[in-house]
């Protein structure tokens, strides 16, 4: 009987051996207890190291992008520039093609927040004058909030009589993501070298199994098994090792972002900012589940090809 | 059924296992082949099974010229051929049962299917109360018997039997030799390597003599002596 007619024949049988051999191998793993969970948790440390780093850089990654799009130039006014001055001054600017909103922060009320917040109130309460200048925040319009035009806005503030010093907080948000892109490449580089030590974890694991069944394989070999047939409960075993891996990985993740979130939401406050560390997404999860099933079928077949043809029957 | 055409084996290493054997068993024959150890009785069931392959000549079994098939093809042609061992090769984690099942397993039969003929096969050999059993936990007897079960469960032309009795006293010896002869009568074709042949003449069937790898005695035929 050709594999042909038997596919055509009998696909529910098919079937049901497939469903049988991925249980069985199931079994045989949970019979193993303690020697398969110290493999699937080698696994999924390995594979959680890359996938907790990505997420914390694509959490970074929105917080840099917020503070991108925010991007506003800071117009610190001369110290003998009055209020009133800097209120018309504001009102001048407000008129500006280039400018969206203009917001002044009166020396006096900055003051009186810096000794609230920075609880230097009995250092600041001795100092004869107020030492903190009049500021205008200039909120650049949608179109010009590109880090050149900002630059060019900035230029041409700086050149205004009243300006003491005009600061675009620019700069190291770009440098910060110049960084966070060069720790992206680290990640997938680090992730390409994890994945491969997870192929030689399983591809290892499997080969030591093929060697305790070497009697097993030998005898169902005689009797007439295809190497299909003898490959797929390998093949699963391999599969089930990679799922259990990115499970625990998966875990792993997500219990460092609980531990992590108290100490960054206290952070974030500091910074008079709420921001909520993002879990894991649900495309990471598939990718990483989906990903480390993979491996690990691709770590069993790589030892499977390799060893189960060195096995003949004698 | 099994046709060699001037067929030798030699090993790397230059050892001659077997050399220009001639021989033709038909089917339903039974045929048992002797000679004293390392005459190359094995040597043969295995190039029959192919186990090995020979180094020279044309083996056809069941109407297959095994010189030519592919590698792939090889388990298609051993589910054809039941072979029974003297170290039985059973499986010892699995039972009674799930060793007799193995080769339709490994076909692809359905589970009710394979149900029907494991205990058809178990009941032949008497051992039908003892599908749930462990392989250590029976006789020697009883093991030889369920690899005669899982050699004949697939219902195979040929079975091929290597020392099928070669650690049993001679009252056990006797009655698998029975159950050989109850196989043949369905019209298995049956070859049987053993060195025992006080059991083989008393069997009254054609008798194949090896001596250092060449066919020296044919019952069937006369004495001859092969160049």
């Amino acid at each position: 009987m050709s594999l042909k007619s038997r596919l055509f024949s009998m696909p529910g049988i098919w079937l049901q051996r497939h469903a049988q051999v991925a249980l069985s191998s199931l079994g045989r793993l949970v019979g193993n207890r303690l020697s398969s969970l110290m493999t699937c948790a080698v696994i999924g440390i390995a594979l959680a190291l890359p996938v907790g780093l990505h997420v914390m850089l694509s959490n970074l990654n929105t917080i840099s992008g917020g503070w991108e799009s925010g991007a506003s130039i800071s117009l610190f006014l001369d110290q003998s520039i009055s209020s009133e001055k800097a209120r018309s001054l504001a009102e001048t600017l407000r008129q500006h093609t280039r400018i969206e909103t203009v917001e002044l922060i009166n020396r006096q009320t900055a003051l009186e927040e810096f000794q609230r917040l920075s609880g230097y109130a009995d250092a600041l309460q001795a100092l004869d004058s107020n030492p903190l200048p009049n500021l205008l925040v200039i909120q650049p319009k949608a179109e010009y909030t590109t880090a050149e035009t900002a630059e060019q806005l900035a230029q041409e503030l700086r050149l205004l009589p009243e300006a003491d010093i005009v600061q675009l907080d620019l700069q190291w948000v770009r440098r910060l993501q110049a960084i966070t892109v060069i720790a992206q490449r680290a990640v997938v580089v680090l992730a390409a070298l994890l994945s491969m030590a997870v192929l030689l974890i399983v591809g290892n694991t499997i080969r030591l199994e093929i060697q305790n069944r070497r009697t097993e394989i030998e005898i169902t070999k005689l009797i007439g098994a295809t190497n299909a047939f003898i490959r797929r409960p390998f093949l699963y075993t391999g599969f089930w090792y990679g799922l259990f891996g990115g499970l625990i990985a998966w875990f792993l993740v997500a219990l460092s972002l609980i531990l992590l979130s108290g100490p960054i939401a206290k952070l974030a406050q500091l910074y008079q900012s709420s921001f909520d560390l993002s879990s894991l997404d649900p495309i990471t999860v598939l990718v990483l589940l989906s990903g480390s099933a993979l491996l690990g079928l691709t770590g069993s077949w790589l030892a499977v090809g390799r060893h189960l043809s060195a096995i003949e029957p004698s | 059924m099994i046709h060699f055409d001037n067929v030798s084996k030699r090993y790397p290493g230059g050892h001659t296992g077997l050399s220009n054997i001639n021989l033709r068993i038909d089917a339903e024959e039974m045929v048992f082949l002797t000679g004293h150890s390392g005459a190359g009785k094995s040597t043969l069931l295995k190039l029959i099974g192919l186990l090995e392959r020979s180094s020279g000549g044309q083996v056809h079994v069941n109407g297959r010229n095994l010189t030519r098939l592919k590698n792939r093809q090889i388990p298609y042609h051993r589910r054809e051929v039941g072979m029974i061992f003297q170290d039985h090769r059973l499986l010892h984690d699995r039972t009674v049962f799930d060793n007799v099942a193995l080769p339709l397993v490994v076909s692809g039969l359905g589970h009710k299917e394979i149900g029907r003929r494991v205990r058809a096969a178990l009941d032949k050999v008497g051992l039908l109360h003892k599908e749930k059993s462990a392989p250590v936990t029976l006789s020697g007897g009883e093991q030889q018997r369920v690899g005669i079960a899982r050699a004949v469960v697939s219902k195979p032309p040929l079975v091929l039997a290597d020392e099928p009795t070669g650690n049993l006293d001679p009252e056990l010896s006797k009655e698998i030799m029975e159950l050989f002869t109850q196989f043949n009568k369905v019209g298995v074709t049956l070859l049987i390597a053993t060195h025992d042949l006080a059991l083989v003449s008393s069997m009254n069937q054609r008798i194949l003599t090896l001596t250092n790898g060449a066919l020296s005695h044919d019952s069937k035929t006369e004495y001859r002596d092969v160049t």
